[in-house]
């Protein structure tokens, strides 16, 4: 066993896992009764038209060559034309992902940069004050769905206190830079215009909260358990010993080998923020993939359905896969010898 | 296993916020069932109608007001209730035995059942949970059964993973062997010496569970692909209330609050039986 082998035994695995939700896809997309051209069309379309719409899906060929198209389609890059835009299903993701993406890393942000140093504080101060409101914030986190965090938020920052705005990417006078990532944030900062990035952070704080709660709570607590355990080695007991400050113990000795499982989890959180961004760009009205895929699930939109939920299983596998990568890297037992 | 023994329910009860759990959950469950006798207005679950007295806010007569066609809050609320614990209690009937089952014998027999079980297994497991639930629903009319089969469909690998598991642990033990050594069947060992084995544990899942069964499901209705109004339901309530914020807040401030409370409400008692139980999920 060495690294190469277990990194390309990572890849494999990736692979199958997206050859089988790719499949999954498929059939939940191709089994469920009703005919997806006549839900697409509506009841008032003519026969014809629905034959024709047929031809256009392929669903009138064998199922097996249907998955061929299928995957044909995912290699190319075209997943064809959605009924409801009626544009190629893979510029409206390109147009929308984006959005998502930035709200998504924004809140994984938040989740890292007040999450782990709150449980790593909790760690270090175990059952003192500061341990006991990280639990409360975590189990208020878990337990409390993100849309009702949106409504909350939305009520006490937007209404209340009326210091953020309460929907929406930009405010309606403010010109989107024109695009290179698409995240308008980075792209304002590249131009240098810097009121749109203000003006675009102020939009992003709510929904990037609402949705960051309940991954924080549970980022927090991870670190904790993990942070406890690494403080009852002896090896921490013997750099105490030496004479070493504490804040040197905490970061060279403490943090590393707790971080390790911490990560994998932070990496499904991050992942998993796409399902809820369905619920939170639903209320801030955030022009993002969720809302997208909302939109094509009321207007039974075959094929922006299949590639939306595709696109968002993709970017769930490699994240996985990312994070097992850097895992692999901090972690010396799978650098040097490839066994977890 | 008795939970009711004294040594266990004083140690379950030594945690108090295990006893804020089980009384949240008791005390919506009987408000639940009998919510024809205990609310105030039960005949506002259904298309009722009153409107001199729509948007009135909270008060005695109508303790978290009214909405835009005079139906009192409160009422709908512990109706909705009745909604989300049916979703919950079907959705663990259809998925817990699907998973558990899968779980044993992937667990018990190995080889190639237990690879093409675990495979499918992570390949459900890999798409967010939501999301998968979304594009069933996606195909499916939204109704209540209909959603309760997308949650279920999302649910059994999380049992399937836990099971499967235990099982490959407890197979080994000695006990395990030694039934195998006098002959008992498989269908003995699994049901017989396994599965009583992994009911601690099946039992602390559940519980903690049926509290995120009930939020994915307000979540689906939340975005109108589950139930349908007029049925009460707690996601539906939020979801229109939040239409008319900030003026009309109590219509969607305490459906939410009356969601948080009964998952938290469960997810208390689950913590307090995983500690009683001394197993890890």
């Amino acid at each position: 066993m060495n690294i190469k082998f277990y990194l390309l035994q990572r890849f494999y695995s990736a692979v199958i896992v997206l050859i089988g939700v790719s499949i999954l896809i498929f059939i939940i997309a191709r089994i469920i009764p009703g005919d997806p051209a006549r839900m697409a069309l509506g009841p008032t379309a003519t026969q014809e038209m629905v034959e024709q719409y047929r031809d256009k899906l392929h669903l009138n060929d064998p199922i097996h060559v249907q998955y061929w198209f299928f995957i044909k389609g995912i290699s190319e890059g075209d997943l064809g034309e959605s009924v409801y835009t009626k544009r190629n299903v893979t510029t409206d993701v390109s147009t929308y992902f984006p959005a998502t993406l930035e709200l998504i890393i924004f809140a994984s942000l938040i989740m890292v940069c007040v999450g782990v140093p709150l449980g790593i504080l909790a760690g270090r101060f175990k059952d003192k004050p500061i341990d006991n409101i990280s639990r409360l914030i975590s189990l208020l986190g878990v337990v409390t769905p993100s849309f009702v965090w949106a409504v909350f938020l939305m009520i006490i920052f937007a209404f209340y206190l009326d210091i953020l705005p309460v929907a929406g990417r930009l405010s309606q006078d403010t010109i989107a830079p024109d695009k290179i990532t698409g995240l308008i944030i980075i792209d304002s900062i590249i131009r240098g215009q810097f009121s749109v990035t203000a003006d675009a952070l102020k939009h992003i704080i709510l929904p990037a909260l609402a949705l960051s709660l309940s991954a924080l709570g549970q980022a927090s607590r991870l670190t904790r358990s993990n942070i406890t355990e690494v403080y009852d080695k002896q090896y921490i007991e013997m750099a105490r010993a030496y004479g070493y400050n504490e804040f040197k113990i905490a970061t060279k000795y403490a943090l590393k080998p707790a971080m390790i499982p911490t990560l994998t989890i932070l990496g499904l959180d991050f992942a998993a923020m796409l399902g809820n961004a369905f619920l939170v760009e639903f209320v801030f009205a955030w022009p993002g993939i969720a809302k997208y895929g909302v939109q094509a699930i009321l207007y039974k939109d075959l094929n922006a359905i299949t590639a939306t939920t595709m696109i968002i299983a993709t970017f769930f596998v490699f994240t996985n896969l990312f994070v097992d990568l850097i895992v692999a890297y901090l972690n010396p037992k799978i650098r040097l010898s490839g066994i977890q | 296993m008795k939970i009711f023994n004294s040594r266990a329910w004083y140690k379950f009860s030594k945690n108090s916020l295990s006893i804020v759990g089980l009384l949240i959950v008791s005390l919506i469950i009987l408000m639940a069932v009998f919510a024809n006798y205990l609310t105030p207005f039960p005949e506002h679950a259904g298309p009722f109608v009153d409107i001199p007295n729509k948007i009135k806010p909270p008060s005695s007569t109508y303790l978290f007001g009214t909405d835009k066609i005079g139906r009192d809050t409160f009422s709908r609320i512990i109706f909705g209730y009745r909604t989300s614990l049916y979703l919950g209690v079907i959705v663990l009937c259809i998925a817990v035995p699907i998973g558990t089952g899968l779980g044993l014998v992937a667990g018990y027999f190995g080889g190639k059942i237990d690879a093409i079980i675990m495979r499918i297994t992570d390949i459900f497991l890999s798409i967010p949970p939501l999301v998968l639930a979304l594009s069933i629903m996606a195909f499916l009319k939204p109704t209540l059964t209909n959603a309760m089969i997308a949650v279920s469909m999302m649910w059994w690998p999380w049992y399937t993973r836990l099971i499967y598991n235990l099982t490959r642990s407890i197979k080994n033990e000695g006990f395990v062997v030694s039934a195998r050594i006098v002959g008992a069947s498989h269908f003995h060992i699994i049901f017989r010496e396994i599965l009583p084995n992994c009911s601690a544990s099946l039992i602390t899942k559940i519980t903690l569970d049926m509290g995120f069964v009930i939020l994915i499901g307000s979540s689906l209705s939340f975005l109108g692909l589950g139930v349908q109004p007029p049925t009460p339901d707690l996601g539906t309530m939020v979801s229109q209330g939040s239409k008319y914020l900030p003026d009309i807040w109590w219509l969607s401030v305490f459906p939410g609050l009356a969601i948080l409370i009964i998952v938290l409400g469960f997810n208390l008692l689950g913590d307090g039986l995983k500690d009683l139980f001394d197993v890890e999920l």
